[in-house]
């Protein structure tokens, strides 16, 4: 049974990737994208990951999707056609490539294979020990924020290091100059909306902390967590308008989190090392080493969140204010002419 | 009592796939863009609460059952929602729910048609 459902999936796939470079209209390939990545959270659940799969489709079915529309809302609807070129040269390079692949892929040891050399470095230790030596169920959480720690502080400041990308290209400032504000369009149309806005966005909300404190038990953890929660204050946005999103969350606050959340992290790290322990070993931070070693998860976890969350909002913000100044400017011209 | 709630389970689980596949070709088939919303709602709010609920009673009363539940009531708030905003953004976008139908195409067409032939 498994097996017919890889095979459909791993067909929608393909048809989700052919059809993608088929297609020139780009709203309509931010959409296939959305569908491609959750086809991958399905597939991810098959294969009994269900964290990375609660994140393929937090982050590639949701947020992303959102972020390219945004990006697409103040650039061009459609692709530009291609001048066409000979395509035997780029057809050459894609089969020669696809065939050191293939070939490559003869070697690598089957799917679940347990002499695999993954499954016989540390991943045993884990397995058998994590019980001990953290005392929660989740085993990927206590891979994820304590024996690989270094690795997901790591992740945390990439994620930082983007926002701070997309600030420096974009701007800090909340209105570009040279982009003046248009009138707040009237959103009054929206009634249906509103009222369902209302009564989900709590409740996304509730969920959002839901994954994040119960990371340990259950998939999920911070990065799912800022990732929903991200996306309630988003769908707030959407229906209610930007203004109103700001006054929920200010601005001067969101532009600091992304730091606090990093300093969170590197912080309990910091405090290990006070403690006489050495740099993000939770073991120092009380007697019982289980406890100690929660404690540390859940303090390196609201870190990750309030970080994911913070960025994604950030992200999503300066793209937002930027589209709404350009359809203001378009605005004008197109009842002026 | 068990197998009672196999076949109603089995019941409402085939009942939803056989609603996925009307929404399908209804999505594929129907003429224009209002009357393809109407075929895709119906995979929403028929198809998905029929598969959920046989799910339900598949799964007993666990914990489960709960969480399955929590997912029709999600579903049928926004499923809805999601229709009707699609609907509203086509109609704001100056699509209009007569002009598209390929009737009201042809019946246009012959009144021009006629009127031609009227004048002439």
């Amino acid at each position: 049974m498994d097996t017919v459902i890889d095979v459909l999936l791993l067909a929608f796939l393909a048809i989700c990737a052919v059809s993608i470079l088929r297609l020139r209209d780009l709203f309509a390939m931010a959409m296939m994208f959305g569908l491609f990545s959750l086809i991958s959270a399905g597939l991810f659940t098959t294969m009994h990951a269900p964290d990375v799969a609660f994140t393929e489709a937090a982050v590639g079915a949701g947020i992303s999707t959102i972020l390219i529309l945004a990006t697409l809302a103040q650039t061009a609807r459609r692709e530009q056609p291609v001048p066409t070129r000979s395509k035997w040269l780029p057809l050459a390079i894609v089969c020669v490539t696809g065939a050191a692949l293939i070939y490559g892929t003869v070697d690598l040891p089957a799917f679940g294979d347990p002499a695999a050399p993954a499954h016989n470095h540390v991943a045993p230790y884990y397995l058998q020990e994590s019980y001990n030596d953290i005392g929660i169920p989740n085993v990927v959480a206590s891979i994820l924020a304590s024996y690989r720690g270094y690795d997901t502080l790591g992740e945390v400041v990439v994620v930082f290091s983007a926002v701070i990308g997309v600030l420096a290209l974009l701007g800090l400032r909340a209105r570009p100059p040279g982009i003046v504000a248009g009138p707040v369009r009237r959103l009054d149309h929206r009634a249906v909306l509103k009222v369902i806005a209302k009564l989900v966005v709590p409740v996304i909300l509730l969920f959002a902390l839901y994954v994040q404190f119960h990371g340990e038990y259950s998939p999920g953890g911070g990065f799912q967590a800022g990732v929903i929660f991200a996306a309630a204050i988003i769908l707030y946005a959407l229906v209610f308008g930007l203004d109103e999103a700001r006054r929920v969350i200010k601005p001067q606050l969101l532009q600091r989190l992304p730091a606090i959340g990093v300093l969170i992290f590197g912080g309990v790290g910091l405090l290990t090392m006070l403690l006489g322990g050495n740099y993000l070993a939770y073991n120092a931070l009380g007697e019982n080493p289980q406890k100690a070693q929660q404690t540390g998860i859940i303090l390196v976890e609201i870190g990750v969140g309030v970080t994911v969350a913070s960025v994604m909002l950030l992200i999503y913000f300066t793209f937002a204010e930027r589209g709404r100044g350009r359809k203001a400017d378009e605005g004008d011209g197109g009842s002026s002419a | 009592m068990a197998l009672a709630l196999d076949i109603l389970s089995w019941f409402l689980i085939l009942v939803g796939g056989a609603f996925g596949i009307i929404g399908g070709i209804g999505l594929l088939r129907l003429p224009d863009f209002f009357s393809r919303i109407h075929a895709a709602s119906i995979t929403d709010s028929m198809c998905a609460p029929c598969i959920i609920g046989g799910l339900m009673l598949q799964s007993g009363l666990t914990l489960v059952t709960v969480k399955l539940a929590f997912l029709i009531v999600f579903l049928f708030l926004t499923s809805p929602t999601a229709s009707h905003a699609l609907a509203k953004a086509a109609l704001h976008g100056g699509l209009d729910p007569g002009e598209e139908h390929p009737s009201a195409r042809t019946r246009q067409a012959q009144g021009d048609a006629a009127r031609e032939g009227a004048q002439g």
